[in-house]
């Protein structure tokens, strides 16, 4: 028999008996909202209004011109109010904390687009609101820090092991185990204990539903491949599960290849060799450790993609072989990032931009009658600094440094 | 059972109302100093151990833990050194000894093998955080065929029929957590807390109870007299050792009875 929460041999609850019966809660509100259509239809119409849903499917005609193979297209999750689909995940569980009654939110963020989106939930729906960022991405994402406090959230700097996206959500356990009455901890990918997986890809499907029936609707076809970010796994699973009844999709996860794969800086669990399975942060998957168990410092210039473990839901389509993944390194997502730009005038953030990489690699290899589609997870304004700082640029530096003076006077 | 008999027998002696159980951190700040601490915890007459095996993720423990895990693994703590260690320890003195980790350490390294190795070395139970009942069967069935008690922890919020549940799993006794929140901060106790105690007394069918979190002065264990079998002593001899050196184990110990 199958447990709940396990696809295949991956997931679980791996949680602290403190929280038994917060997860009881959580999971009875989550059952009776899945199986009630006013909520999904409350869910979409506050997606609507609120946000920009539908959003829309860019057929990127100079970029296809360019390759000369598939024609290329990308499902704009950047247009979504705060400007990734981190919005879509955390509207849901907001109209879930309506019905639980909770009067507060946490979250951890790693590239700060978490972050920023529930900060935001939590000003319109009257919650108070705590983020837990590592230290290490409150420095690159500073942009998301800024506007996470103006909206009105308090913003902790995780101090504790490598300061990444691991270390905040072990410090969000830590707030919701002293304070699961009155707060809801939103979990912002397809990780950790169940029921979050199967929650969050849930309000993430909504990007497969839309995107399947725009390419019919603009294509007249389904697309050969599609390609997601791999993070945590939310982008990818929301897209993915637009396609996964049909077996001819072929389905492409990209994972954060940093400095290589084979350097041991990256952030590639299922692309490169060096991930095992284990049990960490309540779930069961297949983790960058080392032969002890310790979790092993990951590298990526995104924040959002560094990160030690990844979707049990991904870990079991990887082992059916229904997900290929790969990997891309920081290089060559600059170099992605800046012909995106060129080419067709939109900016995607640098986790998005890995995305881009694979498809970019793989789609002269097609005919011109063939589709794919990107997921573009997110928009880069967040990244304004890295980026400025990659490409090594002048002007931008000036104006850092006239900024400073100005500052220091 | 060979866990729950050695409490029995020590609470069996009319000089003892409450058994003390403490808590070190396995290559915090070294595995000298931690063989220091150990022998002035049992010259002063400590009943239980519990030694926690560092792991980069300790999802349940406050920052004084959470650095102390930190530090052991950057100083280069394995858990090969750790097992040998607790081998010394358990060779060495009495006192009955527990691990204390976090489930991928089991995991990693076997499921079966760690219970072989435990076993062999003189460990008597485990205390895994973040493993409920209702995950890692093969560790339910092992702890039984290699007789080491899995520790269960009940906490304020766990309902009776929930403790009901867990005593169903549980060997030894019960860890009844004293309040919400993680290990390091004071706990108040309030009529909240007697209430709690009581409940737990209910739920955990005869098995002795041991109540930890914020335990830290002779004020609190002579509170918890009557009402537990053991107080633990966690983050307060870490804090101590941080502060004063491993002397002054003996002394603090000494002056909690
Ligand atoms: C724009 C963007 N894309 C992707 C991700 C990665 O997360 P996931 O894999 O859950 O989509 C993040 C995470 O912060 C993000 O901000």
């Amino acid at each position: 028999m199958q447990k709940t929460g396990y696809y295949g041999q991956w997931g679980g609850a791996y949680i602290p008996e403190i929280l038994f019966e917060t997860f009881q809660e959580l999971n009875a509100a989550f059952a009776a909202a899945k199986a009630d259509p006013a909520f999904w239809q409350e869910y979409v119409g506050l997606m609507a209004t609120y946000s920009c849903r539908p959003t829309p499917l860019t057929h990127a005609a100079n970029l296809s011109e360019h390759f000369g193979g598939a024609q290329i297209y990308i499902k704009r999750e950047d247009l979504n109010h705060t400007g990734a689909h981190k919005a879509n995940n955390v509207m849901g569980q907001g109209l879930l904390v309506k019905r639980m009654g909770k009067k507060r939110v946490i979250a951890e963020t790693g590239a700060g687009q978490h972050g920023v989106a529930t900060a935001t939930m939590a000003a319109k729906f009257g919650l108070e609101c705590t983020i837990y960022m590592g230290e290490e991405d409150v420095m690159r994402q500073r942009p998301n820090v800024f506007w996470m406090e103006k909206l009105g959230a308090t913003v902790v700097p995780v101090t504790s092991g490598s300061k990444t996206l691991k270390d905040a959500i072990n410090e969000a356990f830590r707030d919701w185990v002293t304070r699961m009455d009155d707060t809801h901890y939103v979990m912002g990918t397809v990780c950790g204990p169940h029921p979050f997986p199967e929650m969050v890809a849930w309000f993430q499907s909504i990007i497969g539903q839309e995107a399947h029936e725009q390419i019919n609707k603009q294509f007249g076809a389904l697309p050969a491949r599609v390609y997601a970010c791999v993070g945590g796994g939310s982008n990818a699973m929301g897209i993915f599960q637009g396609f996964l009844e049909h077996p001819e999709v072929e389905l492409i996860g990209v994972e954060a290849g940093g400095h290589g794969v084979d350097t041991g800086q990256h952030a590639a669990r299922l692309a490169s060799k060096d991930a095992s399975a284990g049990v960490a942060q309540g779930y069961h998957t297949m983790f960058l450790q080392n032969n002890d168990g310790q979790m092993m410092d990951t590298h990526s210039v995104a924040a959002g993609l560094d990160y030690i473990g990844v979707s049990p839901i991904l870990a079991d389509l990887w082992e059916q072989g229904r997900v290929r993944f790969a990997a891309a390194t920081d290089q060559e997502v600059m170099a992605a990032l800046e012909l995106t730009m060129k080419r067709e005038g939109i900016i995607p953030a640098l986790e998005s931009s890995h995305a881009f990489v694979q498809a970019y690699k793989e789609a002269g290899t097609l005919r011109p009658d063939q589709a794919i589609i990107v997921n573009m997870s997110g928009r880069g304004d967040k990244d304004i600094f890295t980026v400025a700082h990659a490409f090594d640029d002048p002007s931008w530096k000036e104006f850092i440094r006239k900024k400073g003076a100005e500052y220091a006077a | 059972m060979q866990l729950e008999e050695s409490i029995r027998h020590e609470l069996a002696r009319p000089e003892k109302d409450i058994l003390l159980m403490t808590h070190i951190v396995l290559g915090y700040p070294s595995l000298e100093v931690n063989r220091q601490v150990i022998s002035q915890m049992v010259a002063n007459g400590v009943e239980l151990i519990e030694m926690q095996i560092p792991f980069s993720e300790p999802m349940a423990d406050g920052p004084t833990i959470v650095r102390a895990n930190q530090e052991a693994l950057a100083a280069g703590t394995t858990v090969a050194a750790c097992l040998e260690f607790a081998e010394e320890m358990c060779r060495t003195h009495k006192t009955s000894f527990l691990f204390m980790t976090y489930y991928n350490i089991l995991y990693k390294f076997g499921i079966e093998e760690f219970f072989k190795k435990a076993r062999q070395i003189g460990i008597k139970g485990f205390i895994i955080p973040d493993l409920p009942p209702e995950e890692g069967e093969d560790f339910w069935r092992l702890a039984g065929e290699y007789d080491i008690a899995p520790i269960l922890i009940y906490a304020p919020t766990s309902t009776e029929a929930r403790m009901q549940e867990l005593a169903k799993s549980a060997q030894g006794f019960i860890y009844c957590v004293a309040r919400k929140g993680v290990t390091g901060q004071q706990t108040d106790f309030d009529n909240d807390f007697e209430s709690y105690m009581a409940r737990c007394r209910r739920g955990a069918t005869g098995l002795p109870l041991a109540v930890g979190f914020g335990i830290s002065s002779r004020a609190d264990i002579a509170y918890l007299t009557g009402k537990a079998d053991i107080g633990v002593i966690g983050t307060a001899t870490i804090n101590l050792v941080d502060k004063e050196g491993p002397e002054a184990v003996g002394p603090f110990i000494a002056g909690l009875r």
